[in-house]
């Protein structure tokens, strides 16, 4: 069976990718263009054609690799992009023991991390891209990675997936970025990935010292409010997926890290208001 | 294949490049098998990358170990009630009772067993403390209490942990009729208050499991347990109390297959008499080892001739039929 092969390290992690498709690994190897090659993967990932008939007509995409899902939908050919990276995400989300894994977003500013986290369509992926774009270094949009020993943050700036309105909004502001293929009716949506700016990859091995974390709301009249302690330990115990299985290790460092970052909830209804709020608190707490 | 020879010889990996590392790192990871890679590669020098990834696998050994015993702890104080003995079987008991065969090992599922009779109290006292049936159809939930070793699989609400009750270590249907009461009345209490299996049952239940039972799926595994038990329970009344209690159970068929590969692959000590092939082993060891560089199950006609042997073994052939009938209509 003729298999096609792709490397590539984005932030600790390094992944290797086959597919029984050519164009997968061509989009992959296009968008990854500038990122390192690792020698020895962390993790497998797999796009397998459903069956046999399935990789001529009517491509179908089964996710697989090291870590799987037992129920995981395939996924058109078309697709191909976005079976990679949900497969990529998935080896990170079930996998990785070497840091503690917060399921946020994260941009740096002179050594400093803001991280942003909450539930999906929050808008945390869309204002992490944006502030990317704005003097910002962009570190991740799908997980954020603490260090065990000294709370450092690690980057892990991926493709950007953007989805729906975000797309346009972000092809309006980034006039230099680089965009995959746009992916209609996935289940996610319309997807489109942006590559992050050049110093996201060029600083990609560059950790920060968190300073901000922030609950971000989309839809509502601008606001910000103080979040216990306690509710911001719970609520990133549920973004993290592997805080149990680390274990001690795991409370000694979510805890440090609620005790030394300040947290805020804020609510916003656009990109500029967002902007706004998020440098009003980033020149007062962090 | 790759991942035999690296358990059975940790020094061979000194060879490996960097394909033939990820290679053998999938592949353990397709058999569950990374933890026990680990732990046997622990102290050899090998490629920092690779080191970062087998810690990361000892990390998440010691996580499954914790939530396993944590597990059966939830299960004792659940059963505080019942008088009988609930003996813990698989991975949680060499965990419980610290033998080798739990190093690095893989746990998932929580497998107890109980006396039959006592299945409705231990079901009514799992119940109450907040397990529940995984979604069954009735079929499923009949065929299970009229021809199973086991309860349907339960599953807790809160901590969402399976738990299997097993009244004995084979289906009612199969061929070989193990002494479940026997296994229950020579079942030792460890230290921490757990029972466990006799050394002898507790080889006879992994090597039923493996070939009187199962279609070989995560079978690497199972046979690294047997290799490890027999390793660890080996001295010099162990054999023959292995033999004649094997033919006590009916399981004598499997227990010379069970000894025999993990000799074979794992290079197991075991009594020369023992060691004689069989034509069919070359059978066994081609689906055991049945993956390739990227950890893909290969050799899909032999999976599928295991597999329709395992309902074989599982029952005779008319109730199959019936078996086959109403999956079949179900879709």
């Amino acid at each position: 069976m003729s298999v096609h092969e792709f490397r590539v390290k984005v932030g600790p992690v390094a992944f290797r990718i086959c597919s029984a498709w050519k164009r997968p690994i061509d989009q992959l190897a296009d968008l990854y263009r500038d990122y390192p090659t690792p020698e020895i993967p962390d993790y497998s990932v797999r796009l397998e054609a459903r069956s046999p008939f399935r990789r001529f007509i009517r491509p179908s995409i089964t996710l697989g690799g090291d870590y799987m899902l037992p129920d995981a939908a395939p996924l058109p050919l078309a697709q191909g992009l976005l079976a990679a990276e949900m497969a990529m995400n998935l080896q990170v989300a079930l996998g990785w023991r070497r840091h503690l894994l917060l399921h946020a977003s994260a941009v740096e500013k002179d050594g400093k991390a803001l991280i942003m986290t909450g539930a999906s369509g929050s808008g945390k992926s869309t204002l992490a891209a944006m502030l990317g774009h704005k003097g910002w270094r962009f570190m991740g949009d799908e997980f954020v990675l603490i260090d065990l020993v000294n709370g450092e943050a690690a980057p892990f700036p991926r493709m950007i997936s953007l989805k729906n309105e975000a797309i346009g909004a972000m092809q309006a502001s980034a006039l230099d970025g680089r965009f995959g293929p746009l992916m209609i009716g996935t289940p996610k949506g319309d997807i489109r990935h942006l590559v992050p700016a050049r110093d996201a990859i060029a600083q990609i091995a560059v950790s920060a010292t968190p300073a901000l974390l922030l609950f971000p709301s989309f839809g509502y009249e601008p606001a910000v409010r103080e979040i216990g302690a306690s509710e911001v330990f719970m609520r990133l115990t549920q973004a993290s997926t592997n805080y149990v299985a680390l274990g001690e290790a795991g409370f000694t460092t979510l805890t440090r890290f609620i005790k030394t970052v300040p947290a805020r909830a804020i609510d916003y209804r656009d990109g500029i208001e967002a902007a706004a709020l998020v440098n009003q608190l980033w020149d007062e707490l962090a | 294949m790759l991942l035999v020879e690296a358990l059975r010889d940790p020094a061979s990996t000194a060879s490996l490049d960097a394909d033939g590392w990820a290679a053998l790192l999938s592949m353990a990871r397709a058999e569950q098998l990374i933890g026990t890679l680990a732990r046997r590669l622990t102290g050899l020098l090998i490629p920092d990358a690779v080191e970062r990834i087998l810690d990361e696998a000892r990390v998440n050994a010691e996580y499954q170990r914790r939530s396993a015993l944590w597990e059966a702890d939830c299960a004792r104080r659940a059963l505080a009630g019942y008088s009988g003995k609930v003996v813990l079987m698989k991975g949680a008991a060499y965990a419980a009772e610290g033998l080798k065969a739990s190093e690095g090992r893989h746990i998932g599922d929580l497998d107890i067993m109980v006396a039959r009779a006592d299945l409705p109290q231990v079901e009514a006292a799992l119940l109450a403390a907040g397990w529940d049936w995984v979604k069954e159809d009735a079929y499923d939930d009949a065929y299970y209490r009229d021809h199973m070793h086991e309860l349907p699989p339960l599953i807790h609400k809160e901590r969402d942990r399976m738990i299997d009750v097993h009244h004995t270590i084979l289906p009612l249907t199969a061929r070989p009729k193990p002494d479940a009461a026997g296994m229950l009345a020579d079942a030792v209490m460890l230290e921490n208050g757990f029972y466990v299996f006799s050394p002898t049952d507790m080889v006879m239940h992994s090597a039923a499991h493996l070939f009187a039972d199962g279609e070989l799926d995560g079978g690497l595994r199972n046979l690294w347990d047997i290799h490890c038990l027999l390793m660890e329970f080996n001295d010099d009344s162990f054999w023959s109390a292995l033999k004649s209690r094997a033919e006590h159970h009916q399981l004598s068929h499997a227990i010379y297959c069970a000894t025999r590969l993990a000799h074979q692959l794992y290079g197991t000590e075991i009594p020369k008499d023992w060691r004689n092939r069989h034509r069919q082993d070359k059978w066994y060891i081609m689906r055991l080892t049945a993956r390739d560089d990227w950890g893909r199950g290969t050799c899909k006609f032999i999976r599928l001739v295991f597999y329709i042997r395992s309902h074989w073994l599982r029952m005779p052939p008319l109730m199959l039929l019936r078996h086959l009938w109403v999956k079949w209509r179900k879709g």
